[in-house]
């Protein structure tokens, strides 16, 4: 799917870097841990999580993922967007928890990855 | 013989620049052509072991060489040291503060981490004088 269409799914609004709206992606991962996002994912291009600090966008560029989404209504923080702006990577809000917006996103054919 | 050497300076308990010496490290081998599966293990593992010198050793010191085959990251720190490495290595096993776990870290899979991502691993720590931790990558 698109990332517009994970926005729609979740009713999400773009924080940053809309522009990339039509870049596809497979895979996605949840978590407010970013130690275990560096232990477990592989190929997920989509960081679901409730945490919003600009280590979220560095723990997404070393695993060269393109999209993160803030649950809960969170926003990240101002830095962070900064961030996020200069890498070109997506950021969405959506009032979704966790566990709705993983599940959602799943139903609609976004998969753990390998 | 050593195609590229750099340095960077960590700074401590930075929480905002934390990671910064790994993206320009990633940066620079993107540049370079190297395999991106590659850049990823070296770019996770140099990102673990930096965040751990923001959060426990006050900063240090990042060494990059990268060689035709191989990368070669030196994190050098003067903090508290490691007084049982093999403990330190096992998965959970963290000393971070609930104020670390509340920024998404502190879970006791760096070092773990580290081991998992790269090719060859050495940790040398005295307790009160520092840490030294070598990672090597090799390219495919």
């Amino acid at each position: 799917m698109t990332i517009k269409q994970i926005a729609e799914i979740l009713e999400a609004e773009f924080i940053c870097c809309e522009e990339h709206k039509d870049k596809e992606v497979h895979t996605a991962c949840g978590s407010d841990m970013m130690s275990d996002v560096l232990a477990y994912v592989k190929d997920q291009a989509v960081l679901i999580t409730g945490l919003c600090n600009p280590q979220v966008v560095r723990t997404a560029e070393m695993m060269d993922m393109i999209c993160i989404v803030f649950v809960r209504g969170k926003r990240p923080t101002e830095d962070a967007i900064a961030l996020a702006k200069g890498k070109g990577m997506v950021m969405l809000t959506t009032q979704e928890r966790m566990f709705s917006a993983c599940g959602k996103l799943y139903e609609a054919g976004l998969h753990p990855g390998s | 013989m050593s195609s590229l050497h750099l340095e960077y300076e960590v700074e401590g308990n930075n929480f905002v620049s934390a990671g910064q010496a790994t993206e320009k490290v990633k940066f620079c081998l993107k540049g370079m052509g190297i395999n991106p599966a590659d850049i990823r293990r070296i770019a996770i593992a140099m990102y673990e072991a930096e965040i751990n010198m923001v959060i426990h050793a006050n900063g240090g010191k990042a060494l990059v060489d990268i060689f035709v085959d191989k990368i070669v990251v030196k994190l050098v720190d003067t903090g508290p040291g490691i007084a049982d490495i093999d403990k330190a290595m096992t998965p959970g096993f963290s000393t971070a503060t609930d104020s670390i776990r509340d920024l998404g870290f502190g879970a006791g899979m760096g070092l773990h981490n580290m081991k998992k991502y790269t090719d060859e691993m050495y940790v040398e720590s005295t307790v009160g004088v520092g840490t030294t931790i070598t990672l090597v990558v090799n390219f495919s």
